[in-house]
């Protein structure tokens, strides 16, 4: 039989299972299975529970009723004040951050000069994302409370600037979102080949419209993807919130001007709204917590899913 | 005044006894006979657009171009041809002064454009009249129009309405050969082409400001033969609309489209020539061994 055969594959593969691997690769291997599998459980037990607890406790009325004051849970109302100022808060941090951040990762990758002074940028913006938001809260708080400030809060009844508005919060706010803006748009310009720059000089473009034109639309997706780490952070944000927006749990408005008015004065968000009603806060009114914590960590995913579609499909135009 | 002393005599070398250039350095066509060369025979009835003129570019101390004197005309496929590194994209670059994105490029002699010194125009006119295709195909991530409009656009200084920008579009689109593939697509992504249509795409870019020299640098080394056969027939019909300057590794490609042939060797021009004369007749020692490999 053997010599009749013609000889087919003379090393074959030995089977590779994990069986046959020596003893501290399958210890590696499991082990980082094992971590893998934990925090899959962690993840899908922290949003089992949030639903068991949220939908327990949410209902429309919650988030259509505005906190009133009660001395039990079923006279507080709900949290419309608190989901609206979360938005407000957001949309405020944002809409300064993303100017900010993507012309200085602009000039970081397309200029860069001089050098010492882009590295010195590059530094600072990495000290600010590694500031935890207590401490920016209360610099902001230090900051605004200046007289020149005075127009982006309040004045108090003995003349002090309050410094607390919606304006000082996502001022500050918008230095957590900075940085992720900052790196994930440094990231995608870093990624556009120099030859599609050289393609657009060769066209006799300027160096502002290569910019504007060519580089800004392709990096957009990263743009959109920092974007949404950093609405993320600014909605999940405490610290920032309780020092300088104040703890009025209805949105107080300063003056009469439609939106500054709203701008100017003092709300509250989801978060500081599941602090002051959990346990540890004084509203001691837990199923509120639950439900407002439900509610903020569906907006957080839907907002994350929403810029991932937006992200793929400014994509999809390009690519 | 005292009477002048007789000059010596100018001893002159009887061509037929003078000594074989052995040495490869010395085996150039000096300066002189460049630029007789330039009047190449056959030619001088052409307009010629651009005049490169002891041209010499270096890197740093890096020479990269050494004195090269060459004229771009009208109606004619100059090729550029010489092993890796010898200085030809950076010639080719130097023409619509791409070459200053490099910090370190420093650049003597002379480039015209119609008789006016190319450093006295604005770059971003100037490569607008020289524009250039490159090696690997660049096309813009956005769509085949926008890619093509994009070339045309802030020309004006009001902004052209779609509407003004598409018989322009079209009118490039049709130039590179590529209207017919693409006509119906215009808003598809310029990504999503294969990479001979974007070639082609980058072509018609370049077509689209109405250039009077067309730089390209080795437009088919990234391509599939197919591809570049296309494009070389493109080549051939685009001459007679613009100036045409090619650098190119392939020998045939250079036989092929090429009407003068520039051989450089190490930053120095070392022949020019119509394509018959270079390829069958070359004068310089170097200019043989080079193009010998493959029509000896």
């Amino acid at each position: 039989m053997s010599t009749s055969t013609q000889p087919k594959v003379v090393h074959r593969r030995g089977k590779d299972t994990v069986k046959s691997w020596p003893l501290p690769d399958r210890i590696a291997y499991f082990s980082c299975w094992a971590v893998g599998i934990g925090l899959c459980l962690v993840a899908a037990g922290l949003i089992l529970f949030m639903l068991n607890k949220g939908l327990q406790y949410v209902s429309l009325d919650l988030i259509f009723s505005n906190p009133a004051v009660g001395s039990d849970q079923s006279q507080t109302g709900g949290f419309l004040a608190p989901l609206l100022g979360t938005v407000i808060l957001t949309l405020v941090g944002t809409i300064i951050a993303i100017p900010l951040g993507v012309a200085t990762a602009i000039w970081i990758v397309e200029y860069g000069r001089p050098t010492r002074l882009a590295r010195a940028v590059e530094s600072g913006i990495e000290v600010v994302a590694g500031t935890p938001s207590i401490v920016l809260g209360i610099f902001g708080l230090l900051l605004f409370s200046n007289g020149i400030f005075s127009f982006m809060s309040f004045r108090a009844l003995g003349g002090a600037v309050a410094g607390r508005s919606f304006l000082t919060a996502g001022a500050m706010m918008s230095l957590i979102a900075l940085p992720l803006i900052f790196t994930s748009t440094r990231e995608a310009l870093q990624q556009v080949p120099a030859q599609v720059r050289e393609a657009s000089y060769a066209l006799g473009k300027t160096k502002w419209s290569t910019i504007r034109k060519v580089l800004i639309p392709t990096a957009r997706p990263g743009i959109l993807t920092g974007t949404a780490l950093g609405m993320g952070r600014i909605a999940g944000d405490t610290a920032i919130v309780v020092i300088l927006l104040g703890a009025t749990m209805q949105i107080e408005k300063v003056g009469s001007a439609p939106i500054v008015s709203t701008l100017r004065g003092t709300g509250s968000t989801l978060t500081s709204y599941v602090y002051n009603n959990s346990p540890a806060g004084e509203g001691n009114a837990p199923q509120k917590a639950y439900a407002a914590a439900f509610v903020l960590l569906l907006l957080v995913l839907a907002l994350n899913f929403g810029i991932d579609i937006l992200s793929r499909r400014s994509k999809k135009e390009i690519v | 005044m005292n009477s002048p002393t007789p000059l010596p005599p100018i001893k002159r070398i009887d061509p037929s006894r003078a000594p074989k250039v052995v040495d490869p350095r010395h085996d150039t066509l000096g300066a002189a006979d460049a630029i007789a060369a330039a009047v190449a025979p056959g030619s001088s009835n052409r307009v010629e657009r651009m005049r490169i003129d002891d041209l010499s570019i270096a890197y740093g101390t890096k020479p990269a171009v050494r004195n090269v004197t060459l004229p771009v005309r009208e109606g004619e496929v100059l090729a550029l041809i010489g092993p890796s590194g010898c200085g030809k994209t950076t010639l080719l670059r130097s023409l619509n002064r791409l070459t200053e994105l490099t910090d370190t490029a420093v650049a003597t002699g002379s480039i015209t454009l119609n008789g006016d010194d190319i450093h006295a125009l604005e770059a971003t006119d100037l490569r607008r009249r020289v524009s250039m295709v490159f090696q690997q195909p660049n096309p813009f991530p956005m769509s085949i129009f926008d890619n093509v409009a994009y070339a045309i656009r802030e020309q004006a200084a009001r902004r052209p309405s779609k509407s003004a920008l598409a018989p322009l579009v079209r009118e490039a689109l049709e130039d590179a050969g590529l209207w017919d593939e693409v006509g119906d697509n215009l808003d598809h992504p310029a990504l999503r082409l294969s990479g001979g249509q974007q070639q082609r795409l980058c072509i018609a870019r370049a077509l689209a400001s109405k250039p009077e020299v067309l730089l390209m640098d080795e437009p088919c080394s990234a391509l599939d033969p197919k591809s570049t056969e296309i494009i070389e027939e493109l080549i051939t019909r685009l001459r007679e609309k613009v100036a045409i300057v090619i650098v190119t590794h392939n020998l045939q490609q250079a036989h092929r489209v090429g009407d003068n042939v520039a051989f450089m060797y190490l930053g120095e021009l070392v022949e020019y020539g119509t394509v018959e004369q270079v390829f069958n007749a070359p004068r310089a020692e170097r200019t043989q061994n080079y193009v010998g490999g493959v029509f000896g």
